[in-house]
């Protein structure tokens, strides 16, 4: 694993006021939070994006204005309606999900399944119909056609998963509510994330540390979409 | 390496917890639980969530003293800060197994309301009036917090209010209230938001607020407020005291609270050993809470909402 002689590199910016491990810890929950419920997002909206752009039925502007209305939710209004959910009262509440990962990524996948539907509706709709013509006209099934469609628009869904991976794990409101923004007493993230570690050191007037905690969170924002925009582009010169 | 290694364990310890969950209910008093190894205790691996305050949190209390804790029983504690107000409403519905905050009529009304259990009283420290230094309002060195207030709406000076239901909120309304005066108008400002952005916000455009002593120490070296009415602690009046209770949810209530590792938790938070440990706690070299559990007199009215009686026809 490269994370421990990078750890070492940066100590000495990231490691000022907090304990051995926490930064790397509320990274670590960050990621596998909002991942995890990116990839489940995406395998749930890139298939509704492409049946609902393949097909024409009443009513098809309505679910397209819900799934762009999907976009403006506020996330602690998602974080409440999870926190219903989960809650020992609420109906998953013999689940034990209130205050874990699990419902952090369920409140996640919530935030970004609208973006990443309604981008992907627009690249799937934005391919040429000669090309899905073509590949039926060619012999191929309804899915060979919708292969070649998500092909023609990747990059499009590229960016639909970055925008979805961008609300995700820049959103605060939601994580801090069914998460609980919880650490171990030696300061080892459970489910505190680097949205909800600013948002507590701003709380405790920390602006500076806050803002170093920013500044790793954009630097992680940053890295995942070169590392999306170079497989995208790695696609496009093969 | 740590952090998979961690979150191994921590992984282990949820799926331990969530497949007993069922059998802590039946097996009462069982074998000694098999996970855990002969000298385990049984609770090993279990998980503990107490909701609780921000003041508690904040001033880096519950992390100097939980790892004992947690060392002693085996067990995590998944302490959430939430202010008292949504620490309540977490256990009242289910969602905690223990309670600290510090809002007596707060928790009176839990208790009273059967969601609570055991309440002890835990540890004190008291709330300060701060401002500028320049004190537009003249209240430095009053004995009285209501007359300060009075003092500070009559000169329509900049004040912030933290608004968010927390036991420090709760403090200033009841305070208002004591000293007969309505706040309002643009120098009384809610800002719906935690004891450290309070500060930091009267800090930005030198207004008074009220602060509980253990925030204010731990941020005093960042800011320029200072301390213009002192509380108990510093022979202010005693109407500034800010005690905090512990207790545990109630499992008549809700029988998936974790109601035997939350009354170990409370009958080690008030030993004379971690009654001790919060005493020695200090942030910018003071002590910030005062540990009040430990008595040689009995103090009947920590168990029970203030003023409750067998006598009364309360209940």
């Amino acid at each position: 694993m490269p994370i421990e002689p990078v750890a070492q590199l940066l100590s000495p910016f990231l490691d000022l006021p907090f304990r051995d491990g926490y930064v790397w810890s509320i990274i670590y929950v960050s990621l596998y939070v909002s991942v995890t419920a990116v990839a489940l997002s995406t395998l749930f909206s890139v298939p509704v994006a492409v049946m609902i752009g393949f097909s024409e039925f009443p009513g098809k502007g309505v679910v397209k204005s819900v799934i762009n209305t999907g976009m403006g939710f506020p996330s602690v209004v998602v974080g409440l309606l999870v926190l219903f959910a989960v809650s020992n009262q609420g109906p998953l509440g013999s689940l034990e999900l209130v205050f874990t990962r699990e419902a952090m990524i369920m409140s996640q996948f919530v935030l970004a399944t609208p973006p990443i539907t309604a981008i992907s509706l627009a690249a799937v709709s934005g391919v040429d119909d000669g090309v899905r013509d073509a590949a039926r006209a060619l012999g191929g099934t309804r899915l060979d056609a919708a292969l070649v469609v998500l092909k023609e628009a990747r990059y499009g869904i590229a960016t639909a998963i970055l925008a979805g991976f961008g609300r995700a794990v820049s959103e605060v409101g939601s994580v801090l509510i069914v998460g609980g923004n919880i650490t171990s007493a030696d300061g080892i993230s459970k489910t505190r994330t680097l949205t909800t570690a600013i948002q507590l050191e701003a709380r405790q007037g920390q602006y500076e540390t806050a803002m170093i905690l920013g500044a790793v969170l954009v630097a992680l924002v940053l890295t995942v979409n070169a590392v999306v925009v170079h497989f995208g582009d790695g696609g496009v010169n093969r | 390496m740590t952090i998979h290694r961690r979150k191994f364990i921590t992984a282990l310890g949820a799926g331990a917890v969530a497949s007993t969950a069922g059998c802590t209910q039946l097996g009462g008093g069982g074998d000694g639980g098999s996970e855990g190894g002969d000298n385990q205790p049984s609770v090993a691996g279990e998980t503990l969530t107490l909701t609780t305050t921000t003041s508690t949190y904040d001033t880096g209390l519950l992390d100097a003293i939980h790892t004992d804790f947690e060392e002693m029983y085996g067990v995590t504690v998944d302490a959430v800060a939430q202010g008292t107000g949504a620490a309540l409403e977490s256990a009242r519905n289910g969602d905690a197994d223990v309670v600290m905050v510090h809002a007596r009529g707060l928790e009176d009304e839990f208790l009273r309301n059967g969601y609570g259990v055991n309440r002890r009283d835990l540890m004190f420290n008291d709330f300060v009036i701060v401002g500028p230094e320049s004190d537009p309002a003249g209240v430095q060195g009053m004995d009285s917090a209501t007359d300060a207030l009075t003092a500070i709406a009559e000169a329509e000076a900049a004040f912030v209010s933290r608004g968010d239901n927390s036991g420090t909120h709760t403090k200033e309304l009841n305070l208002w209230e004591a000293a007969g005066t309505e706040p309002g108008g643009d120098w009384y400002q809610e800002i719906g938001a935690g004891m450290g952005e309070a500060l930091n916000n009267a800090n930005q455009q030198g207004a008074y607020t009220l602060s509980d002593r253990g925030t204010f120490i731990s941020q005093r070296s960042e800011i320029d407020l200072t301390i213009l009415v002192q509380g108990p602690i510093e022979d202010g009046p005693e109407i500034l005291a800010n005690p905090y209770g512990v207790m545990a949810v109630n499992p008549g209530v809700h029988d998936n609270a974790n109601y035997d590792l939350a009354m170990a938790y409370i009958g080690w938070i008030t030993s004379p050993e971690t009654q001790d440990a919060i005493s020695d706690y200090q942030s910018n070299g003071e002590q910030l809470f005062f540990p009040e559990a430990v008595s040689e007199n009995p103090d009947f009215q920590q168990y029970v909402p203030q003023g409750w009686s067998s006598d009364s026809s309360d209940e």
